[in-house]
């Protein structure tokens, strides 16, 4: 009979043997079993919690054919400097076979200030690419044709904004915007959470957030307007029961707070996506990919009425773990990342980042970036994962641990909903602790050595330098002069009108993406419009959770 | 005679939000019998000076993820000797090239602790720091 305690260890033969630990558990710390079998699957019924890929409940994946039909996007994550400096690495990267573009931004561009602010000083370019107004988008997609490849923009405070530039790039472009293929993540609910890139409080985020969705709805149908994501919520510490409700609770959120708005959720909900974190422990990764869609598709169904099968079926990018990676023995770092993707995509990943192998020392030289790119493509092209759809499906383990992620994730999305929802759950600094707590055990048990890291605190060496890329400080000055040349050159009067209309629109409820769309194409900059919505909005502080 | 207890201030300087290792690291000194105090997110050099001042502690932990260490760490040091501080243990943890150790150590730094180091580490150089002052 199936149970959670270890049984005595006695084979089936009669023998008898002494495990290496009088306990296993994924990385997460969830239990695991010497052996599964059918008896795992005692109350599991095949037609009602598996079906077939491309059908509900999706546990299987979203398509019928899977990556036999299409291969997941490859989507390398970067940015660095200047615009100029990354429009080289994007084309770099498109002309290497990565199939879509993903951009990092910078710290002070991420948290709405301008390259010349005085907070932005020391860490322009350093994180990412420095966007302070519509000329620096235009410089970045130079070359670009945005009608061909399509764009996932790594945003959240300002999303809004970055989004309103990524537009006007394109409608100079001469594309129309209906073609327009990306995502912007614009998930501020996991900020409050973990990322930390807030700017302002809650409720007009949110506002902001669906502001997007009905822009989205009306003028962009293959945008991707949100990538609700668990990235960063399993970054910041969390297990990987935690990443895959907290993630599926914020998309809930996301959902109640569009009805609401007064969209129907069949009109908003299929461009919504999806972001989880590719972590170390393999089969715990497959089966929180599985037990997502399984959720999500009786969450749309059953909880918002939803009727159009892409209103359920669950679309999502991955991206390996940064947190797994070392300083330590950096090459090991590649072994890891490509074990990580391979994890994704027996998930049945839609699209995926690769992490570089200098992770915890710097922003990707061009050669770990590309090696980064060659693991998928031999993942794709050389394993043969890609020749069927969901190659685990109908393993014991694999379905029985499919089945206790998404039992004990239910757990938590219905405790947050006791508490009245996900915006409650953050004042309280519920899912905050959750983290805080998760990561500080996982520390012990590895100052422990309870969960070994190669390299780190077992194997480990003499170390090596790697060379790293290094980004100075005068892409500050070069930005600074920029935007000294941008603010002579522009219409200060229409700059003002803009962001008066903006503010005053801000103060309403009305969609403010036309106001935002006006004001970049006026090129009022970002911290300009930031801080016309600052004066609106106010900003957030957070109640530290330790 | 009760002992006096190591205060510490752990700080994240500039706009960098990753909070996982300040959090770790504060949490796993205060178990280590240590007064913590962690200034949370972005905190200018003027700040955690001030907090430093303020809440008289022997030893400053700095966390910087973000690239932003050779601007910030310096104005920090600078604003400490000013305000008559440079007795305080700066320590400083997160993503840092190689290349800029030897030069932050160089300007002030006690000791920096890369990703990877364990926490018991970072709290016997605390002790063995506070306790040779």
């Amino acid at each position: 009979m199936p149970s959670d305690r270890e049984p005595t260890r006695r084979h089936s033969t009669g023998e008898t043997s002494a495990e290496r630990s009088s306990e296993f558990t994924t990385i997460s710390g969830h239990s695991i079993r010497r052996l599964y079998s059918p008896d795992d699957l005692a109350e599991w019924e095949p037609d009602r919690d598996l079906g077939l890929p491309g059908a509900p409940p999706y546990t299987r994946g979203i398509h019928p054919a899977m990556y036999r039909e299409r291969l997941w996007t490859m989507r390398q994550f970067a940015g660095f400097g200047s615009a100029r400096d990354t429009n080289k690495r994007f084309r770099y990267l498109l002309a290497q076979g990565q199939s879509g573009l993903s951009v990092a931004f910078d710290l002070p561009t991420l948290m709405g200030y301008d390259s010349d602010h005085s907070l932005a000083e020391g860490e322009v370019g350093k994180c990412g690419v420095a966007i302070s107004s519509l000329a620096d988008m235009e410089a970045l997609f130079d070359q670009i044709p945005l009608g061909n490849v399509s764009t996932s923009m790594t945003i959240n405070s300002p999303a809004a904004i970055l989004w309103a530039m990524y537009l006007a790039v394109a409608e100079k472009q001469g594309v129309d915007w209906k073609n327009l293929s990306g995502t912007l993540q614009n998930d501020i609910l996991k900020e409050y959470i973990a990322q930390k890139e807030y700017i302002f409080p809650p409720k007009p985020s949110m506002r902001l957030v669906i502001d997007t969705f009905e822009f989205g709805a009306r003028h962009t149908p293959k945008f991707n307007p949100i990538s609700i994501s668990g990235y960063h919520i399993r970054e910041a510490g969390s297990t990987a029961i935690q990443e895959l409700a907290f993630t599926l609770r914020d998309g809930i959120e996301y959902v109640e707070w569009g009805i609401a708005r007064g969209m129907g959720v069949d009109d908003f909900a299929p461009a919504l996506s999806f972001f989880f974190n590719a972590h170390n422990d393999f089969f715990e990764e497959i089966a929180k990919y599985r037990a997502a869609r399984r959720i999500w598709y009786k969450t749309m169904t059953e909880r918002f009425g939803a009727k159009l099968a892409r209103s359920s079926a669950l679309r999502f990018h991955a991206q390996t773990a940064g947190c797994s990676l070392t300083a330590q023995q950096p090459y090991n770092n590649v072994v890891r990342t490509a074990l990580q993707a391979l994890a994704a995509v027996m998930g049945g990943t839609q699209s995926l980042h690769t992490n570089s192998l200098d992770e915890a020392w710097a922003l990707p030289t061009e050669f770990a970036a590309t090696l980064a790119l060659r693991t998928q493509q031999i993942l794709a092209h050389e394993t043969g994962v890609a020749n069927t759809a969901d190659p685990l499906g109908g393993s014991y383990f694999v379905e029985r641990l499919t089945n206790e992620m998404g039992d004990a994730a239910w757990k938590y999305i219905r405790k947050i909903d006791d508490m009245g929802g996900m915006i409650p759950a953050i004042e309280r600094g519920y899912p905050q602790r959750e983290i805080a707590d998760a990561s500080y055990r996982y520390q012990v048990s590895v100052d422990h050595k309870e969960k070994i890291i190669v390299g780190v605190n077992e194997f480990t060496g003499e170390e090596k330098p790697i060379e790293t890329l290094r980004i100075d400080e005068s892409v500050r000055a070069e930005q600074a002069a920029h935007l000294v040349k941008l603010r002579a050159e522009r219409s200060n009067d229409e700059v003002s009108r803009q962001l008066n209309a903006l503010r005053k629109a801000a103060q309403g409820s009305e969609n403010l993406m036309p106001h935002i769309y006006a004001a970049v194409k006026s090129y009022a900059t970002l911290g300009e419009i930031c801080d016309s919505l600052r004066e609106v909005f106010g900003t957030h502080e957070e109640v530290s959770v330790t | 005679m009760p002992e006096k207890r190591i205060r510490v201030l752990i700080a994240k300087p500039g706009l960098d939000g990753h909070d996982r290792g300040a959090k770790i690291i504060a949490r796993a000194l205060r178990d280590a019998g240590m007064e913590v105090i962690y200034t949370g997110l972005r905190q200018t050099p003027e700040m955690i000076a001030s907090a430093a001042v303020q809440e008289d502690v022997d030893v400053i932990g700095l966390s910087i993820l973000s690239g932003a260490h050779n601007t910030l760490v310096p104005q920090l040091l600078d604003l400490l000797k000013q305000k008559g501080m440079s007795d305080v243990t700066v320590l400083l943890g997160g993503t840092i090239p190689e290349a800029d150790i030897a030069g932050l150590k160089k300007a002030g730094v006690a000791e920096i602790f890369l990703p990877g180091a364990s926490t018991q580490d970072i709290v016997d150089f605390v002790r063995k720091r506070v306790a040779l002052a």
